[in-house]
């Protein structure tokens, strides 16, 4: 990994083209993340956020462009060094994704097991701890089914830190959550850049968390394929005059009949 | 209805100057009572401008909007100025989107023709039978990765495996099995009374049993137990993007999931089978000796001069494969599956399906190439 002082970003996405099947979704998109930043992409339902995401974390091959972590490309490399980069970043999705056949605990261990050749007590220990770092001390033996769709996610950030990434990646952390709990993970994603420095991407159209916690967003557009905004949440909110970003910032009126 | 009576209802008046229209709305507009037609109004009039005002309405929904947007169309067909700059702003904005919904509402003819139903089917075929070596190919590397770093094997899970699809499976392939040996006794014991080679039914039955009924049965029982359970359980599994975290990780989701429920049929399935034959037999010497008054001694004599080891052996390679299919059918429709509940469900049906197709193939392939080797 480069110093801390390196200038080179943190990830750097290059004329990115993307989407599914033969539909074009994203057209030559570019931007990058700086160390320690936390980056929120942004916009409507339909807009390609998620699309964006997957091809970042590789589980989709873009039709173009290139993806690199650290000055590193990630898309075009092999398996192998591929697998090394992946221990780097971590991802919380959308529902948690916990592996519902394991109980929290192994869910925390299994990336401590296949990356590192720590003992089986050192494993669960650290499993304990980053449980408790999201707040799920006590509930290490539970089964993903016995628990709410909060602790779920705070499971699933636990997993995604399992092994210290340099960036963690999450897919809409506040869809299904209620207010205070949704507020209590933006909580959460502070503490964690404030104690470890990760670089945190987090894609959302939650406008209190886009507030609260986003150093920088860009935001996409469904027809313009692409970015349409980028800079910091207020001031997007009170210069752009782009009556889409407004728009999605501010809050339109909604005509009701007479 | 009485109500009606009491709403003043929605009401459009038109005067005519020189070459312009003026309509005029009053009273209330809902869209759960009639309203008045713009053509009505419109009589044999030929306006080239018609220009609207609501004058005492006193409510109004989406169905002055209707009114207003028919206005829209007859002027736009007949070539003639809709005025609606007297309306209010609320009015003319909610008209814009009916509009605009109007146009993205036109019905579009999504029907395929013929021929482009079967160039898609053909392209999809090639692009299933590469998934399917895809799949085989990723096993086959991720077994060697696994050769060379067998701590990564996930024994918890194929042990775990094993009991589902083999212990839990005993008393559905005894049953079975039983039955199957005494149906295929009583089918036999018609045709050799006849002839008077009652003693032959233990050939027979011991022969069928142990070379193909024994492996071919439950096959198909653990296609339907198994491997739709292997496929559903796949399926769930991509839904949750448990799959994806797998992914994102770095750990083959083959590795992970698919190798350890492969070794699991592919050492139970012969397992089950060896029992499944002898459960099978014991069907026919129930039968043999209720009905044809054979001894068990006998039977087992009998059966030993024509039934060896090789025979025994050949039924149970041939289970070790099938348990290997019934395994990759299910997780490789697993983990095709769509991200729908749908998709879990097709999945699970077309595991069971692709499994019974591909074993029978393998059945015929094992037939000739036994055949041939003279086993």
């Amino acid at each position: 990994m480069p110093p801390e002082t390196s200038p080179i970003p943190a990830i750097t996405v290059e004329q990115l083209t993307c989407g599914y099947g033969r539909d074009i979704v994203l057209e030559n998109v570019n931007f990058s993340v700086a160390r320690g930043e936390i980056f929120f992409v942004i916009g409507g339902s339909g807009c390609g956020k998620s699309t964006l995401l997957r091809h970042m974390v590789g589980l989709h091959p873009p039709f173009g462009g290139v993806v690199k972590f650290f000055g590193e490309a990630f898309t075009q490399a092999d398996v192998t060094t591929r697998r090394g980069m992946l221990k780097d970043f971590g991802m919380l999705f959308q529902g948690g994704a916990l592996w519902t056949s394991l109980t929290l605990r192994q869910n925390v261990a299994l990336p401590l097991e296949e990356y590192t050749r720590l003992s089986r007590r050192e494993i669960d220990e650290i499993a304990a701890m980053k449980l408790g770092q999201v707040g799920l001390g006590g509930f290490e033996d539970y089964f993903p089914a016995e628990i709410s769709g909060g602790m779920k996610k705070r499971a699933g950030l636990a997993r995604a830190l399992a092994l210290d990434p340099e960036i963690v990646f999450f897919d809409e952390p506040s869809a299904g959550l209620d207010p205070v709990t949704s507020r209590k993970l933006d909580e959460l994603i502070l503490q964690i850049r404030e104690t470890f420095g990760t670089t945190i991407v987090v894609v959302s159209h939650e406008l209190a968390s886009i507030f609260q916690i986003a150093d920088r967003v860009i935001m996409l557009d469904r027809a313009a394929k692409g970015i349409i905004a980028e800079g910091r949440p207020r001031e997007l909110a009170v210069n752009s005059r782009d009556p889409r970003v407004t728009e999605f910032l501010v809050r339109g009126d909604v005509v009701k009949p007479g | 209805m009485p109500v009606s009576s009491e709403i003043p209802r929605a009401q459009a008046t038109a005067q005519v100057h020189g070459n312009s229209l003026d309509v005029t709305l009053a009273g209330t507009w809902q869209v759960t009572h009639p309203r008045p037609l713009f053509r009505d109004l419109l009589g044999e009039a030929k306006p080239s401008v018609v220009s609207v005002r609501m004058e005492a309405v006193e409510r109004w929904d989406t169905s002055l909007l209707l009114f207003l947007f028919e206005v829209e169309q007859w002027c736009r067909g007949a070539g003639a100025t809709f005025d609606s700059a007297a309306l209010p702003p609320k009015v003319q904005l909610l008209l814009g989107q009916l509009t605009r919904a109007h146009a993205a509402s036109l019905p579009q003819d999504r029907s395929a023709n013929f021929f482009a139903i079967v160039g898609v089917a053909t392209q999809q075929t090639g692009v299933q039978v590469r998934e399917i070596f895809h799949f085989l190919g990723e096993c086959v590397l991720s077994t060697v990765r696994l050769v060379s770093s067998p701590r990564k094997f996930r024994w918890r899970d194929c042990l775990a495996e094993m009991q589902q699809c083999g212990a839990m499976a005993l008393p559905i392939v005894s049953l079975i099995a039983f039955l199957i040996g005494v149906t295929l006794a009583y089918t036999a014991a018609i045709v050799l009374r006849q002839f008077g080679g009652d003693i032959f039914i233990a050939d027979l039955i011991g022969l069928a049993m142990v070379r193909e009924v024994g492996a071919v049965m439950t096959a198909v029982v653990l296609a339907g137990r198994t491997g739709a359970a292997f496929a559903a359980t796949l399926a769930n599994m991509k839904m949750n993007e448990e799959i994806d975290a797998l992914e994102t990780l770095g750990i083959p989701a083959v590795q992970f999931l698919v190798l350890p429920r492969l070794l699991a049929l592919g050492i139970m399935m012969p397992l089950l089978t060896i029992y499944a034959n002898a459960l099978g037999i014991l069907g026919g010497l129930v039968v043999a000796w209720g009905l044809l008054s054979i001894s068990p001694t006998a039977y087992w004599v009998e059966m030993l001069t024509i039934v060896d080891l090789s025979d025994v052996l050949s039924g149970v390679i041939k289970a070790g494969a099938f348990g290997l299919i019934v395994g990759l059918a299910g997780c490789l429709r697993g983990l095709q599956a769509d991200r729908s509940a749908m998709g879990v469900g097709r999945a699970a049906t077309s595991a069971v399906v692709t499994a019974i197709l591909l074993m029978v193939v393998a059945d015929a392939i094992f037939a000739v190439l036994f055949n041939v080797l003279g086993i």
